[in-house]
């Protein structure tokens, strides 16, 4: 079935291929190879959505990127529902399903149009004037309300099923562009032999030779000739083609990045292939060839659908086979639209006239379009466009007023010059420069090894266009080691030529009338809306752009921000180059999240750490927590077990017979060398000279202001080598913080340091049972309490595999932490909870850890420190060495504010309801009935319900804590003040004797 | 994303494999005990954040470990030159890629 628009003769398409789809519930037929824009505009169809904030409609403006109206909703199925595609982009698939935005209940009966009536009020800067009082209803009232009313599409409300994917690549002449200067680019670079990367936006490639009928390279058709050269391009060993690919950034070392457009085109795209592909390339030197933009004219209801610009017509009548009206006007500033004029004329299109604001331009496209008896007005303007839904009229006037003609017309093809590409140069931090003679800002100074060749260049005409870019192709290959080019230049046999233009609002825009003369059709912003921000006082075009919201949509201003710029300046009474062009910023298109997050998301989102042990903790149902990157068993819940019951017996079971619990996660570094105890000398606040090899201490690292950085139990196993065990979140920092000072300020010790976390897996056996239920399994250990004391570490055997046996206590308990490789490290736990079962032992988690050490009163670095506690403040200042000369924060903990009065120290707080349990970070204040904002002495740190006290603990941070003890301090909470005693920070066995019980 | 020459692989690597150390060249005092406060705010806490070339460490975390030291470009991001930990602080450097390369 043929569609009412589609012109047989005209074309690329193959017309047999066709392809359903719907808009809006509504079937259609296009063809394979149409964007959803030249399928709508086939079936007579230019109304496709409506504006951002007056609710206009609109239809389609161009025929690729720069596209600011023809915005749609693409629903694949439940859950991809991609909004704000750009119809002009889409490419048309065999049920393809397509829907309108920003409409409500229809697209052609839309309740919000009421803005458009009410527009006086929704001028530039209406928001912040309007919405000021009362400030509270600004997040309550107004936000939602214009968010709701204003807008573009729907995001999906399920997670994005497809994948992407993502490539690093390298080449030596990188050409972004594949339009005739891209290829020609290219081709002058491939043929040397270097690699090169060609890329376009497009399905095909070829640029404007998809619309220039005049143009003839080599003896053929331009975009004849484009294909052939792609083809041959494509069969290069040297060379990667890709097409559907956007380079969207421009970043520093000429880095770019791009993105491929794998499956968006295809009916089932599969599980196979990823939707989009991210290329991050990086170029010797980047050859941009981004074309140029077409600009409309400004004048008043020039966003009524039917209103497009000329070579946008151009394309869809010379590429997609598709006529945009049957009876079209032309409205003007330049040569170019007349040869969309021409074109559409040749193909028994009645063009109604060509109105010129030019006074009497003359050249060979006038002489052409006359000799095919198109009228033509010169020094005329398009005041207005009639009609609603769908342009009718065009009414003309002489420039500097006279009569009204108005002509009735179905489609208005517009163009007031185009508009140089050089986003992505300006994006690489060069400096663009204005012609003032042609009127567009082109490269001026270049910061990177880059060089822009053709239409981005101000480059005209296709033979100077080829030229330059053969020659710059060929320079940037032989720059980067390309061998002499085999290779002949394209010889350009048909070429059109145009430039010039005007920029800024035509004579129908106002001045000071009330009428919408559209500079950004995507944000709704008009000529008025432009001069009316520097009558309030906008000087820069930056603050313009921000006030009147210029340029500032999805579509980055590609259409307007020349002439938003012009009305500016001419309002200031300003040269354009000192009023300044905002700057341009990546990504130039629109971006998806996916692209950019590929496959690091869900599980891959960041590295899962589990110890050797952990398949036995999820076997025997433990619940675990997230402690950095590891899984860690949290609590292991008995059947009818909430966490609290699961926690109470853990903590209990330990107390009373034993605990197994696994601590592989804890930081472990080997320390090794004939400087090894100079180099802890200066790394911790503790003396090791004197630490005899087998015994063990507890370290404290300080960073050079005097803060505790990281604590852990070292064991000295001979002489030269210590085994160094830090908090399991700073395993990591520890190590870059010993690194740091041996390779950079003791070079010359004689050290070193090896990260040995993941080698052994740690098992802690805690308990009045502990030594009952290791020792038979140990070799070459003598387990008594004189060989080996609390606080000592042996190398022996356990079942029969090699461990560092230390014996230590995080729980107040006699304790051993048996080291074993972590290839046995679940096999020797199994081998321990077998004996543990004979003695009544239980397996805790890291809850049951943190409530056992509170009891005691040990403190866990980063949770009841917090980066401004020094060993004093914590009450460890006897693990600061008096007599050293030097260590990492000596210094530092002489400043006059770490040995101030009244500092935070760290304390006991016991409720006076022990029932109740205080919430950790709580703020404590000394007087409850205090006015607020009350002064606040210090905040809780660890708080739990201890079941061996049988009542609740906590330990706090309170300035000046140590000389109030026995005090009564204040928690002020929601629900009430809780009353708490200031305590010491032991809890239970305050004389330590478990230790050796 | 930066390309970086480590100088003890002698080979440039990506940004990603580097992490920076802060600003280099502010020496450790061997009498840290004895350091009046003054000289401790100049050693801990004063750093020169400037506009232009700044000499700064990094490390190679994720190749071979070293830390050295670079000479950059805060404004355009370039690196001028890296070297070894302990090298003295250039005092001449080659020819600043901080010009603009006309076209």
């Amino acid at each position: 079935m043929s569609s009412a628009f589609r012109i047989p003769s005209a074309g690329r398409l193959s017309q047999v291929r066709t392809a359903r789809f719907s808009f809006d519930g509504q079937s259609y037929t296009g063809i394979e190879g149409d964007t959803l824009a030249s399928a709508l505009l086939a079936n007579g169809v230019h109304l496709v959505g409506r504006s951002f904030k007056y609710h206009r409609p609109r239809g389609v403006l161009s025929a690729g990127a720069e596209e600011p109206n023809a915005l749609v909703q693409i629903v694949r199925d439940d859950a991809r529902k991609t909004p704000n595609v750009r119809a002009t982009v889409q490419e048309l698939y065999d049920g393809l399903a397509a829907n309108s935005q920003n409409r409500w209940p229809s697209l052609s009966f839309d309740v919000g149009a009421v803005n458009d009536l009410a527009s006086p009020l929704f001028s530039a800067g209406f928001y912040y004037k309007t919405f000021m009082w009362p400030k509270a209803a600004w997040k309550s009232l107004y936000e939602p309300k214009i968010r709701e009313a204003a807008g573009l599409g729907v995001s999906p409300d399920k997670p994005d099923p497809d994948h992407y994917s993502s490539r690093y690549a390298h080449c030596d002449v990188l050409v972004l562009g594949g339009g005739a200067a891209g290829i020609a680019a290219a081709l002058a670079a491939a043929e040397t032999g270097v690699r090169v990367i060609l890329a376009d936006e497009q399905a095909e490639f070829g640029g404007s030779l998809r619309f220039e009928s005049g143009a003839k390279i080599d003896g053929q058709g331009g975009f004849a000739w484009a294909q052939a050269a792609i083809a041959k391009l494509s069969a290069m060993d040297n060379v990667r083609v890709l097409s559907r690919t956007t380079a969207f950034g421009y970043y520093a070392q000429n880095f770019v990045g791009l993105v491929e457009r794998v499956s968006d085109h295809l009916k089932a795209p599969g599980h196979d292939l990823p939707r989009e592909r991210l290329w991050q390339v990086r170029a010797k030197c980047v050859v941009l060839a981004s074309g140029a933009i077409e600009r409309h004219m400004v004048f008043a209801n020039n966003d009524r659908p039917g209103i497009m610009l000329a070579g946008a017509a151009r394309t869809f009548l010379n590429h997609y086979g598709v006529a945009v009206g049957r009876n079209v006007g032309v409205y003007t500033a330049n040569d170019s639209a007349y040869a969309a004029a021409i074109d559409l004329k040749k193909a028994g299109v009645n063009v109604a006239a060509i109105v010129d604001l030019r006074d009497n331009p003359t050249g060979p496209v006038i002489d052409e379009a006359r000799a095919l008896g198109i009228e033509i007005n010169f020094g005329r303007a398009v005041i207005r466009a009639g009609g609603k839904l769908r342009v009718s009229s065009m009414t003309v006037q002489p420039k500097n007023g006279g009569g009204e003609r108005t002509i009735p017309v179905d489609a208005i093809l517009m163009s007031a010059g185009w508009t140089p590409s050089v986003h992505l140069f300006s994006q690489s931090r060069g400096k663009v420069a204005f012609n003032d003679e042609t009127k567009r800002f082109v490269p001026g100074t270049y910061a990177q090894d880059c060089v822009s060749v053709g239409a981005c260049n101000g480059t005209d005409g296709l033979s100077a266009t080829v030229d330059e870019a053969y020659a710059a192709g060929a320079k940037a290959a032989r720059d980067a080691g390309g061998k002499t080019a085999k290779g002949t230049k394209p010889k350009v046999d048909g070429s059109e030529n145009w430039s010039r233009g005007m920029l800024g609002a035509a004579p129908g825009a106002g001045p000071d009338t009330t009428v919408k003369a559209f500079v950004d059709f995507q944000n709704d912003v008009t000529a008025k809306d432009i001069r009316q921000a520097v009558h309030e006082g906008m000087r820069s075009i930056e603050h313009v752009k921000r006030f009147t919201t210029n340029g500032m949509a999805t579509d980055q201003g590609k259409t307007s921000n020349m002439h938003g710029l012009a009305i500016a300046a001419e309002t200031l009474g300003k040269p354009i180059p000192e009023v300044g062009l905002t700057t341009f910023r990546a990504p130039y298109t629109p971006v998806t999240f996916g692209a950019i997050v590929s496959h690091a998301r869900g599980p891959l989102f960041d590295p899962t750490r589990k110890t050797a042990i952990h398949p036995w903790a999820e076997a025997q149902g433990a619940v675990f927590e997230d402690v950095g990157q590891w899984k860690r068993a949290w609590y292991f819940p008995k059947a009818g077990e909430d966490m609290h019951a699961a926690v109470d017996r853990e903590c209990v079971a330990v107390r009373t017979n034993a605990g197994l619990f696994d601590a592989s996660t804890l930081g472990k570094i080997e320390v090794v060398g004939p400087d090894a105890a100079k180099f802890m000398e200066l790394l911790y606040t503790n003396p090791w000279e004197k630490l005899e090899p087998g015994r063990c201490r507890y370290g404290i690292m300080l960073r050079e202001d005097g803060f505790i950085y990281d604590d852990g139990v070292v064991g000295r196993l001979a002489p030269d080598r210590f085994h160094v065990t830090t908090t399991t979140g700073g395993a990591p920092r520890v190590m870059n913080h010993m690194e740091d000072y041996l390779q950079t300020e003791f070079p010359h010790l004689n050290v070193w340091l090896t990260s040995i976390t993941e080698q052994w897996a740690v098992i802690a056996v805690q308990g009045p049972k502990s030594r009952d239920i290791i020792a038979p399994l140990v070799e070459g250990i003598d387990m008594s309490d004189e060989a080996l004391p609390h606080m000592s570490v042996r190398e022996g055997k356990i079942c029969g595999v090699p461990t560092r046996l230390f014996r230590m206590s995080f729980t107040g308990e006699r304790g051993f932490e048996v080291n074993v490789p972590a290839d046995y490290g679940q096999a020797v736990w199994e081998a321990l909870w077998a004996e543990g079962q004979k003695h009544g032992a239980t397996a805790y988690g890291t809850e049951a850890m943190h409530v056992l050490r509170a009891e005691k009163g040990y403190i866990i670095v980063g949770q009841d420190t917090d980066g401004t506690v020094t060993p004093n403040d914590a009450g460890l200042d006897w693990a600061v060495g008096k007599k050293k000369a030097d260590f990492v924060g000596i210094r530092g903990l002489t400043r006059p504010d770490l040995v101030a009065k009244g500092r935070k120290q760290l304390v006991g707080l016991k409720t006076k309801d022990p029932k109740v349990v205080l919430e950790e970070g709580a703020q404590i204040v000394e007087d409850p009935k205090q006015a607020i904002p009350m002064k606040m002495i210090g905040h809780v740190t660890s708080s739990y319900w201890s079941q061996n006290c049988g009542r609740s603990i906590a330990l706090a941070l309170v300035a000046g804590g140590r000389d109030r003890m026995g005090d009564t301090l204040y928690v002020p909470m929601p629900n009430g003040v809780i009353e708490v005693e200031v305590t010491g920070m032991v809890f239970f066995d305050e004389t330590g004797g478990r230790l050796n019980g | 994303m930066l390309l970086i020459r480590c100088p003890y692989c002698e080979e440039e690597r990506p940004e990603l494999e580097f992490r920076n150390a802060g600003e280099a060249h502010i020496a450790r005092s061997a009498n840290m005990a004895g350091e009046s406060d003054d000289d401790f705010e100049k050693f801990f806490f004063i750093r020169s954040n400037p506009k232009g070339i700044i000499y700064e460490r990094w490390r190679h975390m994720h190749g071979c470990a070293r830390f050295f030291n670079a000479v950059r470009d805060t404004v355009t991001d370039k690196f001028i030159m890296t070297y070894k930990a302990g090298e003295p602080k250039p005092s001449k450097l080659p020819k600043n890629s901080n010009e603009v390369v006309a076209k």
